[in-house]
């Protein structure tokens, strides 16, 4: 489903170069449940926005199943990320001034399908928000505002989720609660991939690719047991 | 994406900010009121020069002496034309109904202890209906009154109210620059014109006038009523050959006497409310311009506050003409509002123009079309660069914008 390979990505900044990824080769398998960990600053958000067809590498390959995403256009881009994936951000990335239903509407406008309505109804009863269509984002609480965001990244049908942090901005419970909803969502056979600094998020993944300075690395030993125990 | 579903957000965006949304607007309002206003004022002002023309009289020709002086020095009209000029043309030019010599001065008038001052206009009976004046009360004075030099006059209703107040003038006697007139008629109103008030004069036999009032043996001017089924042009080249002969002009020196007809001064008409028509498009380009400045300017500041939705819409699918299309349409909705209240606000103020001042208004149903027109492309002009911003903008920079 995703193969990168030799993945760079460098920022410059005044003069200074900063390689953000160096290196970088992931292999994702449809139906996986994959956590990308790694501290801050690791290169998690860059590898995840090259995932995500939003940002280009400065070098290495990335095929998305079975495409060569280098050669697409812009708005063969805007299409993939509208039909194939799912975004969920940790600060949620609704729109204000828009209800649920309208948010969750967004992207099938976007695709142009007549049936928006009812399929984001279904979206959002599949999150367990049916009886908060109407409220917009600044009515729901935090975890509510990220259902809505799930709904929205699922509401196409696509093959993957990539979710940034998606419980940095929950407490611990709801947390749990939204990781319990992308589990539910993998049994039914989508890619999800969760990308987290927090090892306790990584441990509800069934796989776990650990970032360290823009490469692909074994995490510290203590972690890698824990992590190992739960398997 | 859907069209209605880019008009909610735009106007929810407009409704979010309204005193921003109203600032932005307030160049195209102004600018657009503006001119369906002043277009109102220049229709109702042609409209009632058009009226002033036809309440002249119709088939009219005026003949006046030309300037003094050569070279373009002009030192006050000759005294060249007469009575016998007057008659010439009658006689000898083909396609006149009437003619009407006409001497003009200035009269101080008195009844009883009040003044009044008054043109005195000394002119023949057909004066009456080449000028299209009529008689309120009272009847015009006589040919019988012009060959007895009779001192009658007929009164303007104006000068009849300043001299005699609200009794009644009609077989009243007044004296004139000092000499008794008796009043035999009261002119019917025709309005005030500008530059002339048609109803405050005093119409007397030119004779009188002439001999007994001013003492001048040339006119100020003749009128001639032409046929209806004159050729004006025509005739007005034969009246003038008739003249030039009269006054012995050689060929080729410059005519001593002007003939002007309605055509004429049709023709004047249209060309000053044509120069007024390219004043206000000036007047209208300029205001449009500030307005889509302004316009501009607003669409800057929300792509900029929008960065993070563009970045969010671009994440979820949407391509660079879908964020192209989102905000011209913000442009467009704000352009075309504007341009709405503008309507509102031109119409109102040549309504109220119209009622309380001098000012005639026509509002023409294609101004406001124009004006509707104008404002919408100004939005699609002015919008076009913040929109093509927004598109261009890198999806990724935008969702790490703060
Ligand atoms: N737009 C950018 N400009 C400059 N440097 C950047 C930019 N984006 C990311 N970086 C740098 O790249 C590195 C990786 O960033 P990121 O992928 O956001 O890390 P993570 O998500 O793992 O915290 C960091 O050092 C960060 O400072
Ligand atoms: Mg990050």
């Amino acid at each position: 489903m995703i193969d990168a390979k030799h993945l760079v990505k460098e920022y410059h900044l005044g003069g200074q170069t900063v390689r953000a990824l160096n290196n970088v080769s992931v292999k994702i398998d449809a139906g996986e449940l994959v956590a990308i960990r790694g501290p801050s600053g690791s290169g998690k958000s860059t590898l995840m926005a090259i995932l995500g067809c939003l940002d280009y590498p400065d070098a290495g390959e990335y095929w998305l199943a079975g495409e060569d995403v280098a050669g697409l256009s812009k708005n063969r881009l805007a299409e993939i990320r509208n039909q194939r994936i799912g975004f969920v951000f940790q600060t949620f990335h609704l729109l204000p001034r828009m209800s649920a239903l309208e948010n969750v509407e967004l992207p099938l406008h976007y695709a142009a399908r007549h049936d928006a309505r009812e399929r984001a109804l279904k979206a959002l009863d599949i999150v367990g928000l049916s009886d908060r269509t109407h409220h917009e984002p600044n009515q729901l609480s935090g975890g509510q505002r990220q259902r809505v965001a799930i709904a929205r990244a699922i509401v196409t049908d696509p093959a993957i989720i990539l979710a940034d942090e998606p419980t940095g901005a929950l407490d611990s419970r709801t947390g749990e609660e939204i990781l319990a909803l992308f589990k539910t969502l993998n049994d039914q056979g989508r890619t999800i991939i969760v990308v987290t600094h927090d090892p306790a998020v990584a441990r509800h993944c069934r796989r776990e690719i650990y970032l360290m300075d823009g490469r692909v690395a074994e995490p510290e030993s203590g972690r890698m047991g824990e992590w190992e125990m739960m398997q | 994406m859907i069209l209605w579903m880019i008009l909610k957000v735009a106007l929810k965006s407009l409704m979010a900010n309204k005193l921003r949304s109203i600032l932005a607007m307030l160049g195209i309002i102004i600018g657009v009121g503006a001119v369906i206003a002043m277009l109102a004022i220049g229709a109702g002002t042609q409209a009632s020069v058009m009226g002033r023309i036809s309440a002249m009289g119709t088939n009219l020709l005026v003949v006046r002496p030309g300037q003094r002086g050569t070279g373009g020095v002009m030192s006050g009209t000759q005294q060249n034309m007469t009575l016998d000029d007057a008659t010439a043309l009658l006689t000898q030019v083909r396609g006149i109904r009437a003619i009407a010599p006409v001497v003009s001065g200035n009269g101080q008038l008195k009844y009883f202890g009040k003044n009044a001052r008054a043109t005195v206009m000394g002119t023949s009976i057909t004066y009456m209906p080449i000028r299209a004046f009529e008689i309120e009360r009272g009847e015009m004075f006589t040919e019988q009154d012009v060959e007895r030099m009779a001192r009658v006059a007929v009164i303007g209703p104006v000068t009849a109210e300043n001299l005699f107040g609200a009794s009644d003038p009609i077989g009243q006697t007044m004296k004139v620059n000092g000499i008794n007139f008796r009043v035999v008629g009261l002119i019917k109103s025709k309005g005030d014109q500008g530059y002339f008030n048609p109803d405050d004069q005093l119409i007397v036999p030119y004779t009188t006038a002439m001999k007994q009032l001013f003492g001048l043996d040339y006119l100020r001017e003749i009128d001639i009523q032409a046929k209806e089924d004159a050729d004006l042009t025509q005739l007005q080249a034969d009246a003038l050959a008739v003249l030039r002969k009269r006054h012995r002009l050689q060929p080729g020196t410059p005519d001593d006497v002007n003939i002007r007809n309605q055509a004429d001064l049709l023709e004047t008409a249209n060309e000053v409310s044509k120069k007024f028509t390219v004043l206000l498009g000036a007047i209208a380009g300029i205001s449009l311009l500030v307005g889509g400045i302004g316009i501009m300017n607003i669409m800057l500041v929300t792509v900029t506050e929008r960065t993070r939705e563009i970045g969010i819409r671009k994440a979820i699918g949407a391509k660079d003409r879908d964020i192209l299309n989102q905000f011209l349409i913000e442009a467009l909705v704000m352009s075309a509002l504007g341009g709405l209240l503008g309507v509102g606000m031109g119409v109102g103020s040549a309504e109220i123009l119209g009622r309380f001042t001098d000012f005639a208004t026509i509002v023409k149903p294609y101004s406001i079309f124009l004006a509707l027109g104008f404002s919408a492309a100004v939005g699609i002009f002015f919008g076009y660069y913040p929109a093509t911003r927004a598109a261009k903008l890198d999806p990724i920079e935008c969702l790490r914008y703060e």
